[in-house]
């Protein structure tokens, strides 16, 4: 599989939060070729499938590795048709500043494009274009007259933002939905070079949904897959203009892996040590508390999950013009798949707390 | 995407086309292209208006000039940060409301790049409430250093919007939709390409001008060289039709047809050539609307004052959006449009006199 491929590929496709019928298609048949099984849950995350296959290793004591990223896209939906023009609620969090004049497509009846409204200069004076437009007065128009519009469209029908995947120099790439299909990219390549090397632990690599609004998806998944350990792959800032070097992560720094209550020690220590097993730059994101991605949810799936959480920069976060550095992709890749491949057996019992308090009941 | 009822060709690749006020060569060599064949003679001018000549049938001594403007509105690159990121600076007027989160290219060999704006999450108090100024933005174009920003996109390169040239089904008339760049004011010279198809009873000198963006200067220039005795200028003008709780006037509608600019804060049109064209709509059957004399500004403004004086008129498509990254018309307007063009411009001697503004 080739990176800008793709990523241009899953970037483009859409799925929004509850719909991800458009790109977990895509997800799906890109998985297939390199998974003993691919299911979808009954909220609709993709699970593929990669027993291990190191002959010593008997099937009934292998320890499974839970992969994870989200594949769901903040989006809008309809909320009223009002002469021809769609009013319309977020479905995710957008800054509404970035929405102003922007192209989308309207999933009605059929795919339609139109443009998020905006003003010309001409019809406003200097202090109204002072002003932020709120959502609540960001139409979207088709061009069509309205009851065109009526028989196309009704309210609950989701809007997306017109995608156009656009490689940047450096090698760095541009479009909507970075945030996550970075990461679901990272773990197909992941998932290819897996299927190809010697693996004690059992994988799943699981494309999530629902993820913007809550990470509802993770919580039925990590459930069903019940792992021993999981890493789930996300965006994190990308170094940019108005963001300090605490607050955002290196771009072509490569991965981030994240510290913090959220995730396992030993698992946190073993990625440092794959890192550098593989040579592959890496930088640390400090997380305080709640990080905001699948790993929350999953740490505390039935009796716990030890979880670890590996981060690609992207700049511009929720926003059409999302921006990551396609090295990241790759290298992010290489670590999960060097993770994975070299976790021993008896890695799972070394996930157990066992300091002094808790040797015994009390 | 569903189906794509066809758009003119010429028009596509106009759009399309690099053109910011003061950089109009790509839009020009296309135009250049497109005419060389049907005209009697063309020249360029010192400040690059692409001026053509169509010799009349003899039937009128009257000379008419016809104008579209090439440029559009865009940015300029002012240099470039330590850390690879460009600074810039807009050409024309935009709203800076509608430059975060965009695409754009840079040049005449289209360097991709995006202006960025900071994540929702990490928004300080009242961020939200401020619009980002353009000089406070900035283009990543993916370079990680100054050196490398600066062999991509040089200081004073200009910057368009990317955005695609799409036409989608339906529309007033089921003919399309169309949603691009630069609408205004490619409509306006694919339109006159195709009047240069024609042979009028006058002298007919089609002037695709420069710089109308910055303040109407290439037609200023071109109406004084050409002498013309009466002025049409083809237009992209605004459509603001947003459902808005005070009654806001939209200057104009589409699928409603051409609008004819009886008055606007550059001109007023000359009311001959108003009710010749208006004649020609309702004697030829082509709908037309009369814009709303509140806003905008085009050529004729320069025009009418050239010399002693051109009678002139604006005939315009009507675009919601303009002056942003996409805007959108219905392709029955510009069909339209060019039509009336063609019906009025061809009544135009008997409706001037054999002198235009000297009878």
């Amino acid at each position: 599989m080739e990176t800008a491929a793709l990523l241009k590929e899953l970037a483009e496709s859409p799925g929004p939060s509850g719909y991800e019928e458009g790109i977990r298609s895509v997800v799906r048949a890109r998985c297939a070729p390199f998974a003993q099984e691919v299911r979808v849950d009954a909220l609709g995350s993709c699970i593929a499938y990669l027993p291990a296959n190191d002959p010593a290793a008997p099937a009934a004591a292998r320890p499974s590795l839970m992969l994870t990223a989200h594949m769901d896209e903040i989006a809008l939906m309809v909320t009223q048709v009002e002469k021809g023009f769609l009013r319309v609620t977020q479905v995710g969090g957008f800054d509404p500043r970035v929405l102003f004049g922007q192209p989308v497509i309207v999933h009605g009846t059929r795919p339609v494009p139109g443009l998020v409204v905006s003003v010309p200069p001409h019809f406003t004076d200097p202090s109204e274009r002072e002003k932020p437009v709120p959502l609540e007065k960001l139409f979207v128009d088709l061009g069509l007259a309205p009851s065109e519009v009526e028989s196309l469209v009704r309210v609950g029908d989701l809007v997306t933002l017109r995608p156009r995947y656009t490689e940047l120099a450096g090698g760095y790439a541009a479009c909507k939905s970075l945030d996550d299909r970075a990461g679901i990219a990272s773990l197909l390549l992941c998932l290819q070079e897996l299927s190809r090397r010697t693996r004690e632990w059992d994988v799943y690599v699981v494309a999530m949904v629902q993820e913007e609004v809550g990470a509802r998806g993770a919580v039925a998944a990590a459930f069903g897959v019940a792992p021993a350990a999981a890493v789930a792959v996300d965006a994190t800032f990308g170094s940019q203009p108005g963001l300090s070097s605490f607050e955002s992560m290196k771009m072509d720094g490569g991965p981030a892996i994240a510290q913090g209550p959220n995730f396992h020690p030993r698992l946190f220590d073993r990625l440092l040590e794959s890192a550098k097993a593989i040579e592959c730059p890496h930088q640390v994101e400090i997380m305080p508390a709640e990080s905001g991605t699948d790993a929350w949810a999953i740490q505390v799936s039935r009796g716990g999950v030890p979880c670890s959480l590996v981060s690609i920069p992207v700049r511009f976060m929720h926003t059409p013009v999302e921006t990551v550095c396609l090295r990241d992709v790759e290298r992010t890749a290489r670590l999960l798949a060097e993770l994975a491949a070299r976790l021993p057996r008896e890695f799972a019992d070394s996930l157990e707390v066992r300091d002094a308090l808790a040797t015994g009941r009390p | 995407m569903p189906s794509q009822p066809d758009a003119p060709e010429l028009l596509r690749r106009l759009c399309e086309a690099h053109g910011i006020s003061g950089r109009e060569e790509a839009v020009r060599a296309i135009l250049l292209e497109a005419i060389r064949d049907r005209v009697d003679a063309c020249r360029i001018d010192s400040m690059g208006n692409l001026i053509a000549f169509k010799k009349g049938t003899g039937a009128s001594r009257l000379r008419v000039l016809a104008a579209a403007h090439m440029d559009e509105v865009g940015l300029v690159i002012t240099g470039a940060e330590d850390s690879g990121t460009l600074r810039f600076a807009k050409v024309g007027g935009i709203d800076d409301r509608v430059l975060p989160a965009r695409m754009v290219l840079i040049g005449a060999r289209r360097v991709p790049g995006v202006i960025g704006i900071k994540p929702v999450h990490l928004l300080e108090r009242g961020e939200r409430d401020r619009v980002p100024e353009a000089r406070q933005l900035s283009i990543d174009v993916g370079a990680s250093s100054r050196a490398e920003a600066e062999r991509l996109a040089p200081r004073g390169e200009t910057a368009m919007f990317a955005s695609e040239f799409l036409t989608s089904a339906g529309g007033t008339a089921g003919t399309g939709v169309v949603q691009a760049k630069a609408l205004d004011d490619r409509v306006g010279c694919a339109i006159l390409v195709g009047l240069l198809a024609e042979r009028f009873e006058f002298d007919f000198v089609a002037a695709f001008t420069v710089q109308e963006e910055v303040g109407l200067r290439g037609a200023r220039v071109a109406a004084w060289a050409e002498k013309p005795d009466a002025a049409l200028v083809l237009e992209c003008t605004g459509a603001n039709e947003v459902p808005s709780k005070r009654d806001v006037s939209p200057s104009t509608r589409l699928g409603h047809g051409p609008a004819l600019t009886v008055r606007d804060p550059s001109f007023v049109a000359d009311p001959r050539l108003v009710e010749a064209f208006s004649r020609a709509g309702s004697e030829s059957g082509i709908p037309y609307q009369v814009k709303q004399p509140t806003i905008g500004g085009t050529d004729a403004g320069s025009i009418h004052r050239v010399r002693e004086g051109v009678p002139s008129l604006t005939i315009a498509v009507p675009a919601r959006y303009i002056h942003s990254p996409v805007s959108m018309m219905d392709l029955s307007d510009f069909h339209h449009t060019a039509a009336l063009a063609r019906e009025g411009l061809t009544r135009l001697p008997g409706a001037l006199g054999e002198r235009g503004a000297g009878t």
